[in-house]
């Protein structure tokens, strides 16, 4: 124990883990410089021969990789405390905005590369900052829009009394903000924001590897590392990735996540029913170190005045409309009727010129082969996670390792295993339609794990008792006691599986090992193969179509499945 | 169709042995050396025709007991005779009904009901006619189409019945099937209960019945075993003499029911009877090192030596009375009393509880008088609360450890008491200004009066 300081002595003396706080920062700081430099050089003359498949080159490249994660993150944070606090202070806006978040989590993420690269590219000519923008942009789609809906969703289930309270206090907007309602949205914008990295690490391996048209740039990081370690078909190179990604992993989840989500927890508002997880040892260190937590103090102080400054109105003072609400409602209404007609009609004369019904048709078919593709999959992968999450789920001690396995497992970015799978499928003479489709899944099936093992480990312990007490086995066990009372949670989890699924396909149904590139019929593929010819009109087609499958899927299975769920298969 | 049990209930023992529990130990192993003991030599027997009665605080291990009879739970050591065999697994022809009613909300009250019929493989047709006729004589007709979420209490616990019934069981296990519902209910609910029973509608050969409430006990029973706690063990057995249906306002009744509480209050804190009947280990148990306490907050305990001191009592009052004049439960009272007693505010005796000088002098004291009174009593009669106090004062930075203090408190308490153990005595000393607690960094400190 460190508790050589006098009590009430305002001098602090640095100890020995403030030395190893300062020394790991300052470690950390020079890394971010010299990769920050490296980012405004000019755009090297031959792209893929400067990424080294030489595992001395893969730290840096990890540092590289790891740096436009925590970029993208930033910036998906900024879009979150804009967007959705818009969207949830305005009536209006939220007519608008909330559609639109909802059409935006349906495009395919690697679907916007083509034309993000080309746009960010444009602004930085001849620089790697255009490159670096568009892989950072790529990611930050992966991120924000789950981000935002959780922060929309927190500020729009702030408890009535609590609120009330802040009126009665007269807290500014600005106040209450930031005194009660970032602190109400803190637990599951943590949680989102992680469920975000785990699509996050898919997408900024996948980005680094910029090819659209004849734009052919390969960002230095682990996911070009693959993607070169593929070309040159060096197996060993891409055992090296997948260790240095655990290790990447590994550390970002004991350093930032596991505090992080220890420290949301106190602003849980259900009242300590949950039992209390050991601090993560990151967070022991900081509160040992004495000029550290100092710093962290006055850090916390600084922020918490400025939430105080009293920016806005009292509660107190009336608001006076100069416009009847009524009028700007009618306004507001014609205004986006107007919107949506020119949008409507622009597209409809875009389309018309541009694509034929028989290329329509096709590619709604594509959509079709690649739906049975991805329902297979999840189906396939529930079959096998059921059984096994709810084994796992049903004694507490295994159910907390396979939470923290499965977890773990998710944010792994699935495309550094394709390569392995490829090289199968290549050396046998696999039929690649059948045999690239568990790739889609790869990733993603951990999400039904992860949900089946929460819902088996939430299962009402004196139902199992009355069903064991009643004699209940075999098949009418799993029909009338455990499938009903696990289904909300399936739901969720082969909801967010297909969802990530629909992502990966255009990773998916196109892959190469070498010079031999294996391709699977579907939309997927299309998109994949539209991206590297650059024909954007294509792209934008297959992106169209594919948002629309996933919009209307969610909407036509997944939403009344789940409200039925909800329904009928809650414990009160 | 029901088929009515022919044993006459109120002569208890002519009926045939239907459960035999012989030498019942359970323990959980704990990480440190001692295992955590919940139940230790318990030895009953239940006969056809009779409703048993096991009444005890919570905690004291009943029903987990329950739970070993139905065979849910095999017992560490020990055996479960049922119908003259040994019971490995859940037992046939034993039906339980729970506390919280384990209903499957997915399934509608027919369906519910039907379940272990279905278990059975009952053939559909008679299996409808069943659950009908059991839902109808629990008086549910009419609700057989409903979700449980569309009852209220009352009728879940109805529901509950009639599924453990329908199976026909030879012995019906209740754990305590009303303390989730509101008095009205639940007194409705025995109330039909009894009377099925003692028209011989049920077709059930027996009743054990957990319970930590004794009007109930005394209300509903033919036989009354009362439990001790840490480890739980009968402590006592009564016969009660009352036929159905039994009046509560009866003096005899009341007599009996008084009867009970001077048992049950008639020992110290935590010591089981066992204990009791040894002198040298009741002398072991007032210089041993730990208590366990109930989540107790300090305002409860002035509140209740405050009313305790007032008008109508004046320092002493009849604990069934005081029970119902303050609708608590055993469950509340007990713990409460105790913890007077052990403060030395308080002595529990023949079922009364009446104020010590000290507590008189303590409710008749201004603010700062109380806490300095409560300062005096906590460091005299809670060891464990000296030795934090020592532990502080001698340190350097007035800070030491929390978990250290748990760590052994659990030398002599489960885990989770051991922390609810040291919570209640934070919250009193709090009160009383002896140390406080920094729960960020799990540390109990010393208010530092020079700052």
């Amino acid at each position: 124990m460190s508790e050589t300081g006098l009590p009430g002595n305002l001098r602090v003396r640095p100890n020995l883990a403030d030395l190893m706080g300062l020394l790991a920062i300052m470690a950390g700081a020079a890394v971010i410089a010299t990769a920050g430099r490296h980012m405004l050089v000019p755009i090297p003359a031959s792209e893929t021969g400067t990424i080294h498949l030489s595992p001395a080159w893969l730290p840096a490249y990890a540092v590289r990789t790891t740096l436009r994660m925590f970029a993208a993150l930033a910036a998906s944070l900024v879009f979150t405390f804009t967007y959705a606090v818009w969207a949830a202070k305005s009536r209006r806006a939220a007519q608008v905005l909330i559609p639109l978040l909802d059409i935006l989590q349906s495009v395919p993420i690697l679907g916007f590369l083509t034309f993000t690269v080309v746009f960010f590219l444009g602004l930085f000519p001849g620089r790697m900052m255009g490159a670096e923008l568009a892989a950072i942009f790529t990611i930050f789609t992966s991120q924000a829009w789950n981000m935002a809906f959780a922060m929309y969703q927190a500020l729009r289930t702030v408890p009535p009394d609590l609120e009330e309270a802040a009126r009665c206090f007269g807290l500014t907007p600005w106040q209450r903000f930031w005194r009660l309602e970032v602190p109400f949205a803190i637990p599951s914008l943590v949680w989102n924001t992680m469920i975000s990295m785990s699509g996050g690490w898919f997408m900024v391996v996948y980005s680094e590897t910029i090819t659209v048209g004849s734009t052919d740039i390969a960002l230095p990081g682990i996911g070009s590392y693959v993607g070169v370690a593929i070309e040159q078909r060096n197996i060993g190179a891409i055992f090296y990735a997948i260790i240095a990604m655990l290790a990447v992993i590994t550390i970002y989840d004991q350093l930032l996540f596991r505090p992080l989500v220890a420290w949301s927890a106190r602003f849980s508002t259900d009242d300590g029913a949950t039992v209390a997880a050991p601090d993560p040892w990151v967070l022991t260190l900081l509160r040992r170190t004495h000029l550290l937590r100092q710093f962290c103090l006055r850090l916390g102080d600084t922020m918490t005045r400025i939430g105080w400054l009293a920016i806005g109105p009292r509660p107190s003072q009336p608001v006076r409309a100069i416009i009847p609400s009524r009028l700007m409602d009618g306004a507001w209404g014609m205004a986006l009727a107007v919107c949506a007609l020119t949008i409507g009609w622009k597209t409809w004369t875009y389309g018309s010129s541009h694509y034929s019904v028989a290329q329509v048709l096709h590619v709604v078919m594509l959509g079709g082969i690649t739906l049975l593709r991805v329902m297979g999959t999840v189906i396939v992968a529930s079959l096998v996670w059921v059984p096994l999450g709810i084994w796992l789920g049903l004694s507490p001690r295994r159910a907390r390792h396979a939470q923290m396995a499965a977890q773990f497992m998710a944010a792994f970015p699935a495309n550094l295993f394709f390569p392995l799978v490829v090289i199968g499928i290549v050396h046998w003479h696999l039929n690649s339609n059948i045999w690239l489709t568990p790739l889609m899944l790869l990733g993603t099936q951990w999400y039904i794990l992860f949900n089946i093992v929460a819902g088996a480990s939430s299962y009402p312990g004196d139902l199992l008792e009355a069903a064991r007490n009643f004699h209940v086995r075999g098949w009418l066990w799993w029909r009338r006691i455990m499938l009903p009372g696990i289904m909300p949670y399936f739901i969720t989890g082969a909801l967010t599986a297909s969802g990530g699924a629909w992502n990966a396909a255009i990773a998916t149904e196109v892959a190469s090992w070498g010079d031999t590139t294996l391709s699977a019929q579907g939309l997927g593929a299309y998109i994949a193969h539209a991206t590297v010819a650059g024909a954007t009109d294509r792209v934008g087609l297959g992106m169209a179509i594919m948002a629309g499958f996933v919009l209307l899927l969610n909407r036509v299975l997944w939403r009344p499945l789940a409200n039925y769920a909800a329904r009928h298969y809650t414990f009160d | 169709m029901m088929q009515p049990n022919t044993a006459a209930p109120t002569t208890a023992k002519t009926g045939t042995e239907l459960v035999r529990i012989v030498n019942c130990r359970q323990a959980y192993h704990k990480e440190s050396a001692t295992d955590l003991v919940v139940l230790d030599g318990v030895n009953l027997s239940i006969r056809s025709g009779e409703i048993v009665g096991l009444l005890g605080r919570s905690g004291s291990g009943k029903s987990t007991l329950l739970r070993i009879i139905a065979g849910l739970l095999p017992p560490t050591s020990g055996e479960v005779i049922w119908k003259g065999r040994k019971l490995e697994g859940p037992a046939d022809g034993i039906s339980m009904v729970f506390q919280s009613f384990a209903l499957f909300p997915w399934l509608t009250v027919q369906k519910n009901v039907e379940l272990g019929l279905e278990a059975q493989g009952v053939a559909p047709a008679e299996r409808e006619k069943l659950a009908e006729d059991a839902i109808h004589l629990i008086g549910l007709g009419g609700y057989e189409n409903a979700y449980p979420k569309e009852l209220s209490g009352g009728m879940r616990q109805r529901v509950g019945l009639a599924r453990a019934l329908v199976v026909r069981p030879d012995l019906l296990l209740m754990d305590e099937p009303f303390s989730a519902l509101d008095v009205l209910t639940a007194e409705n609910l025995r109330t039909d209960l009894v009377e099925l029973w003692a028209e011989k509608k049920l077709p059930i050969q027996s009743i054990l019945l957990v319970t930590h409430n004794i009007e109930e006990a005394v209300l509903m029973c033919d036989r009354i075993l009362i439990f001790s706690s840490n480890p739980g063990r009968v402590a006592y057995e009564l016969q009660v003499p009352f036929e159905h249906p039994r009046n509560r306002e009866d003096m005899a009744f009341r007599q009996f029911v008084d009867r009970i509480y001077a048992l049950m209050t008639r020992r110290a804190p935590v010591v089981s009877e066992a204990d009791m009947a040894d002198p040298e280990m009741r002398h072991v148990q007032i210089t041993a090192d730990a208590v366990a306490l109930p989540a107790l907050p300090i305002n409860t305990i002035v509140g209740m030596m405050e009313t305790l001191a007032a008008d109508p009592l004046h320092g002493r009052a009849d604990l069934p009375l005081l029970a119902s004049r303050l609708q608590l439960e055993l469950d509340d009272l007990f713990p409460l009393g105790e913890s007077l007693q052990l403060l030395g505010f308080a002595e529990l005796e023949d079922g009364d509880i009446l104020l010590t000088p000290e507590g008189l002098r303590f409710v008749q004291s201004e603010h700062d008088t109380r806490k300095t009174i409560l300062r005096a009593s906590m460091l005299h009669n809670l060891p464990m609360v000296r030795t934090i106090r020592a532990v502080l004062d001698e340190r350097p930075n007035h800070r030491a450890s929390a978990e250290r203090f748990r760590d052994e408190l659990e030398d002599s308490m489960s885990p989770d008491y051991a922390r609810q153990t040291l919570q209640t005595l934070i919250g009193w000393a709090r009160y009383a200004e002896l140390f406080d607690f920094d729960e960020e960094a799990d540390q109990l400190f010393l208010e530092d009066e020079t700052e």
